[in-house]
């Protein structure tokens, strides 16, 4: 099936067979690796992108659901000169260890940032109920997100 | 040289290889191609034991973008040899211990659920997964033996393994165990279980292998933690390909925690069909895949009892312990349950008797090695264990009675009775800093206050010891183990005075790009960012044994000392020869070279340019400036310290919850204090995970029950509490760095100081982990 | 997942119409469900027809005494719409607790609820709040709409178009969730109509149900004591690893009491 998608800004028309998954779009057709997958059930959150905005699990949105949206990858949000905040603060606190996680939860961490005002280090705790990550045990994830926080919510940072 | 201050030893540089990680430019297994690549689909056992009869492959190879359906069989006639267990254990009468043959893909009986016992080959992943499913094979199934307890009296399921025992290991002197505990004025006895473990990096394992049939070169992609090991084992006993022949990279390796150390099935299979089919072979895990055949950790069933004199010392122990091995001898899976955990039971205590007999058994469950912490975790759970329950019995505080019994530093060197000799540390130090900063005095009013809530709050101590850096190799290959235990390391200084430096530890999350850069950057008074570290490549890096055991910078760091003396040592008579001096002369100084009492100095540099350029140069000496180093450790390193959890159970729901955990650790010097938390915290968050959620549960029929994330409890962010993390410092004697190595003890402490202070808010004095709501809530109401 | 033909509709009909010209066809909304089912080889439809195009399914409107919410309206939409805050908390509350942040971006009110499945929390609130299900056919009284594990009143090719919820003078949600999963255990759902008390129960039985003994009790004392008196058998309750049937009827109790709390402390 042919679909429209934007990606990082990129406009792509990219035709896939229907059982196919956004991440498999991302990762296969489009060779943006940094997006990961991490489990078969939806739970560990390594896939998440943003779709139209949204944090989402990109291995648990067919690529036919994703037409005609904007997705923003791991790709999209900064780069080595130019981190976002939230990149920026994962790496001041230490908050990443194997790195393969660490895409998907940045990205599910700029969602919850920019969803709620006032987060402390409990609400970020359940905020990231939906990424799982086996190296650093999080203490520094919530250190890193409770930095970058005020960072997004002056509105500093893409994606 | 400011730069080298602020990025040397002892700071904590923000790491090197994160700008790749965060900016999704990692480049893990799964995420490298190949033109003409191809996708492996294994065909897995759906029974826990079962013959197969027969393999009809014809529907399979009729499907479209099918190459190839490769069976156990094929394996064999091909003549790949077996997947080794790489540490040969001594029976307690002399014998060796029972090895089944473990074929890479089972040919005649699998034994596990999962266990690959052949291949598909296709064009595309979902291609090799349908034509898997249509794929018959005949099974007739067999008396399966799941429970580790009863494995002894049931069925065997090895022909030549009797009662399914792979060995009978003792350590200690038993009589005067038995003797000491039978005049001991007070005898703790406790049985315990140590939970099944599923590993759970995030990374799935995968492979991807490479043939080149012009050159006959192989090279294989992995997921390894050690991928030299991976080739020797490839090369010598499986016989893929010979050694020169064979490259294995590992490139970001998305966390390992002991699972990626082994020597699989799969990666062997995808190299070897890469060859079968001349096209690349590329396979990744699915979640589901993990859980069924990933070595699994612990799955221990213990009895221990420990006898106390009138005044509380400790007079003797006695632990006996069945450790299930599952159904293969995984690559260290012999050496976890005896070596690594055996040695172990002297903890940071003086018990002068000490008697240990593991029988380890073979099940139907898949193979059980080295997970965080392997072996230790399971020795510290059961000596702080019943230490806490002989305290409550006795009424003595846990903590003082602890003291009490703690070797002094006045008496390091000191022997154990089970074969260790510990170089040093101050174990009171690490308790005096843990109860202070848990506040250990305020803790009645925490807990009457939390009582107020419907909330019972206990607290737990354990104060763990460990053995890092297993060593040395003559000792070890005395003992059984298969390799050295050695550690290789490279430095290249290049012409423009930068470095490469090449290890053979492997960083899968432990930050080596940084913490040996810092270490080799500081010796040279150079940034940080001219030292380039390459690891995980056979084909770049010269030999190496890989991470395991939190053994990188204690060995393979120390390696690098050493070739950088080398270094040091060369750049001294280059430019002694500069200089107009006598070599004896030369004090290299922050990054100069210089004269003594002079003023007539060279930059680092001005000397590696002179190496390359050799006009003004020593006769007798080879250009260049590259060194290389092996370091064979004298002696286990051993880190030690107290974790204090703080639990608070909902009476209501049985809900228990971590709500304080204080870690002091002393693992000698620090080179990064940032990645050293960093690695506290994950293994912390690990301990609380085996102690309070995860369970590798397999039903009596060996179907593995918590078989993916909808079942198996992975800690969670909201599942876990903030940690409070310090050190203290006696640095190790023997290495030239004074490491000891920090990676496992927070698995180490952290599941006994939880449970610790989960018995103790229960008043009761066992409750096995995991210590899930349903568990506790029957505790609390006395079932 | 095993391959499929990919609709996606732009009207009711144009759906229904697909839906019964296809072998096994089956619809998607959020697909957080659906998607890993089909991703483990569970299900295998034919046709998969995306419900997202369909106008009719959106929208969220609230009176004083109902919120009519419409079936594509996502997890998160609901848990943060103003007015279902302000006029009917306990929905957005119950809402922001579903899976996690990503799955709230994507599930759907009409796919939950159509999917029946025994551990979700969406089926307390449209039980406990006495909700109607509309569909292009028909409206569903709650009480009726429930059968049995993933069985509900729908025909096949029927279609949720909105459920509307009225408002009670107040309610509260308590789920004890899975940990793993994140689906509920046990979650209970109890609102006050003018002093007569419903009880909405989800993840304990194989479907959505009400106690009607908690709800006698409660009407006659809205105080979490009033429990203590309350019988909840286990016969017929979800049994598994993490928590066995006679755990699960404990948790009702105790979940129960909490939200009866929680409901006298608004």
């Amino acid at each position: 099936m042919k679909l429209k998608l934007t990606v990082n800004g990129t406009p792509h028309d990219i035709d896939v067979p229907p059982n196919t998954l956004l991440v498999d779009v991302i990762r296969e057709h489009l060779h943006l690796t940094g997006t990961h997958v991490g489990c078969d059930t939806s739970q560990c959150g390594a896939c998440t992108v943003h779709l139209d905005g949204r944090a989402v699990k990109s291995c648990t949105v067919l690529a036919g659901q994703a037409d005609g949206a904007a997705v923003t990858t791991i790709e999209g949000i900064g780069a080595a000169d130019d981190l976002h905040p939230m990149q920026a603060a994962f790496r001041e606190h230490h908050a990443l260890q194997c790195g393969f996680c660490t895409p998907g939860m940045i990205m599910a961490a700029i969602d919850l940032v920019r969803q709620h005002d006032h987060l402390d280090r409990r609400a970020v705790r359940e905020g990231l109920e939906g990424n799982l990550c086996r190296c650093t045990g999080y203490h520094n994830i919530v250190d890193a997100v409770i930095a970058a926080a005020p960072q997004l919510a002056k509105g500093v940072g893409r994606g | 040289m400011a730069e080298a201050v602020h990025t040397g030893i002892g700071a904590s540089v923000r790491r090197k290889e994160d700008a790749r990680f965060i900016t999704g430019g990692g480049r893990y297994t799964d995420d490298i191609n190949q033109p003409g690549q191809v996708y492996a689909a294994f065909l897995r056992s759906p029974y826990a034991r079962a013959r197969i009869d027969r393999i009809d492959a014809a529907e399979a190879l009729a499907l479209p973008g099918v190459l190839a359906v490769l069976t156990g069989k094929d394996m064999a006639a091909d003549g790949l040899g077996d997947l080794p267990c790489g540490w040969l254990v001594k029976q307690k009468d002399g014998s060796d211990m029972v090895s089944a043959p473990h074929p890479p893909l089972a040919h005649e009986v699998v034994n596990y659920v999962g266990e690959p016992y052949g291949v598909v080959i296709a064009e595309s992943a979902p291609a090799a997964r349908h034509a898997a499913e249509a794929v018959g094979t005949d099974f007739t199934e067999l008396h399966a033996v799941v429970d580790p307890a009863r494995a002894m009296e049931s069925e065997d399921i090895h022909a030549g393994v009797v009662g399914n025992l792979a060995y009978d290991w003792v350590l200690g002197e038993q009589e005067a165990t038995e003797r000491a505990l039978a005049s001991a004025a007070h005898v703790t006895r406790l049985d315990l279980t140590n939970n099944r473990l599923i590993p759970n990096a995030m990374e799935p394992r995968a492979a991807l292998g490479v043939y080149d049939k012009a050159s006959g070169e192989h090279v294989l992609y992995t997921t390894s933690q050690n991928p030299h090991l991976e080739r020797l084992v490839l090369s010598a006993f499986v016989q893929v390909a010979p050694e020169h022949k064979l490259r294995v990279v590992a490139p970001d390796v998305g966390g390992g925690f002991g699972s990626k150390i082994f020597i699989y099935a799969e990666e062997t299979a995808v190299i070897w069909a890469a060859r079968k089919v001349n096209r690349p072979v590329k396979w990744t895990a699915e979640r589901s895949e993990s859980f069924l055949a990933d070595a699994h950790g612990r799955d221990h069933v213990t009895h221990a009892e420990l006898g106390l004199d009138a005044d509380g010392r400790f007079v003797a122990l006695k632990v006996s312990t069945t450790a299930n091995l599952g159904a293969y001898l995984s690559t260290f899976g012999s050496s976890v349950p005896t070596y690594l955990y055996g040695t172990l039971l002297a903890g940071q205590y003086k018990t002068p008797n000490i008697f240990v007999e593991v029988h380890g058994v073979y099940t139907n469950t898949a193979p059980v090695d080295a997970y965080r912490g392997a072996g230790r975790p399971e020795a510290t759970y059961v000596v702080e264990r019943i230490v806490e329950t002989a305290a409550r019995e006795l009424g003595r505080d846990p903590a003082e009675l602890r003291r009490l019994n703690m070797i002094q530093p006045k008496d390091f060197p000191y022997e154990t009775p089970v074969a260790l000799t510990y170089d040093t540390g101050d174990y009171e130090a690490s308790l005096n800093k843990a109860l202070a900063l848990i506040d250990y005095a305020g803790f009645p009013e925490r807990r009457a206050a939390a009582a107020k809530n419907g909330r019972r709050r206990g607290i737990g101590f354990a104060c763990y010891i460990e053995a890092c850096g297993l060593a040395p190799s003559k000792l070890a290959i005395a003992l059984g183990a298969g390799v050295g235990l050695y550690e290789s390391g490279e430095i290249r200084v290049n012409p423009t005075g930068n470095v490469t430096v090449f290890t053979g530890s492997h960083s899968h999350g432990q930050g080596h790009e940084t913490t040996f850069a810092q270490v080799v950057s500081d010796r040279f008074g150079i940034g940080i960012d001219d030292v380039e570290v390459v690891h995980g490549d056979t084909g770049r890096v010269e030999f190496g044994l890989g991470t395991y055991g939190s053994r990188s910078l204690a060995v393979g760091g120390s390696a690098l000392f050493k070739a950088a003396d080398k270094i040091i040592a060369k750049g001294k008579r280059i430019a002694a020869h500069m200089l107009e001096a006598d070599p004896g002369e030369i004090d290299f100084e922050d990054g100069r070279f210089v004269v003594r009492d002079s003023n007539r100095s060279l930059g680092f540099g001005e000397v590696a340019f002179a190496a390359y350029v050799p006009s003004n140069y020593p006769d007798d000496l080879e250009p260049g400036l590259s060194e290389k180093a092996f370091y064979d450790p004298a002696n286990f390193t051993y880190p030690a310290g107290t974790h204090i959890a703080e639990v608070e159970v909902d009476e209501q729901t049985g809900v228990a919850t971590v709500v304080d955990f204080v870690a002091v650790d002393d693992f000698g010097n620090v080179v990064n204090p940032l990645i050293v938390h960093g690695q506290v915290h994950g293994g912390v968050a690990q301990g609380i995970g085996q102690a309070l959620m995860e369970h590798g549960i397999y039903d009596e029929f060996g179907q593995l029950q918590t078989g993916s994330y909808m079942d198996y409890w992975m800690p969670r962010a909201d599942d876990l509490p903030d940690f409070r993390v310090d050190t203290t410092v006696t640095p190790c004697t023997h290495n030239p760095l004074g490491v000891k190595g920090c990676c496992e003890a927070g698995a180490i402490g952290s599941p006994a100081a939880v449970m610790n202070a989960l018995t103790d808010a229960l008043g009761v004095n066992h409750i096995s982990m995991p210590a899930t709501p349903e568990k506790v809530w029957r505790a609390l109401n006395g079932q | 997942m095993y391959p499929f033909k990919y609709h996606r509709p732009a009207t009711l009909d144009e759906a229904r119409a697909l839906f019964q010209g296809v072998d096994d066809g089956i619809y998607i909304a959020g697909g957080q469900t659906l998607i890993p089912t089909m991703k483990q080889r569970l299900a295998a439809p034919s046709d998969v027809i995306d419900l997202a195009g369909l106008a009719d399914l959106s929208g969220i409107e609230v009176a004083a005494d109902v919120v009519r919410v419409g079936a594509f309206s996502r997890h998160a939409e609901v848990a943060g719409h103003p007015g279902i805050r302000s006029t009917l908390p306990v929905l957005a509350e119950l809402a922001d607790c579903i899976g996690d942040g990503q799955v709230r971006n994507r599930g759907t009110l009409g796919g939950s609820v159509a999917n029946s499945d025994p551990a979700a929390d969406y089926p307390a609130a449209v039980i406990g709040l006495g909700a109607t299900v509309h569909t292009q056919d028909r409206s569903i009284a709650a009480d009726d709409y429930f059968i049995d594990l993933f069985e509900t009143a729908l025909s096949p090719g029927e279609i949720i178009t909105r459920i509307d919820f009225p408002v009670p003078d107040r309610a509260a949600y308590r789920k004890f969730p899975n940990p793993a999963s994140r689906y509920a255990v046990v979650g209970v759902l109890v609102a006050d109509f003018g002093g007569s008390i419903r009880v909405g129960i989800t993840g304990a039985g194989p479907c959505a149900f009400r106690s009607t003994a908690m709800e006698q009790a409660l009407s006659a004392k809205l105080d979490p004591a009033a429990l203590d008196q309350v019988e909840v058998p286990d016969a017929g309750f979800n049994s598994d690893l993490f928590a066995s049937a006679d755990y699960r009827a404990h948790l009702v109790r105790v979940m129960a009491g909490r939200a009866v709390a929680d409901l006298l402390a608004r």
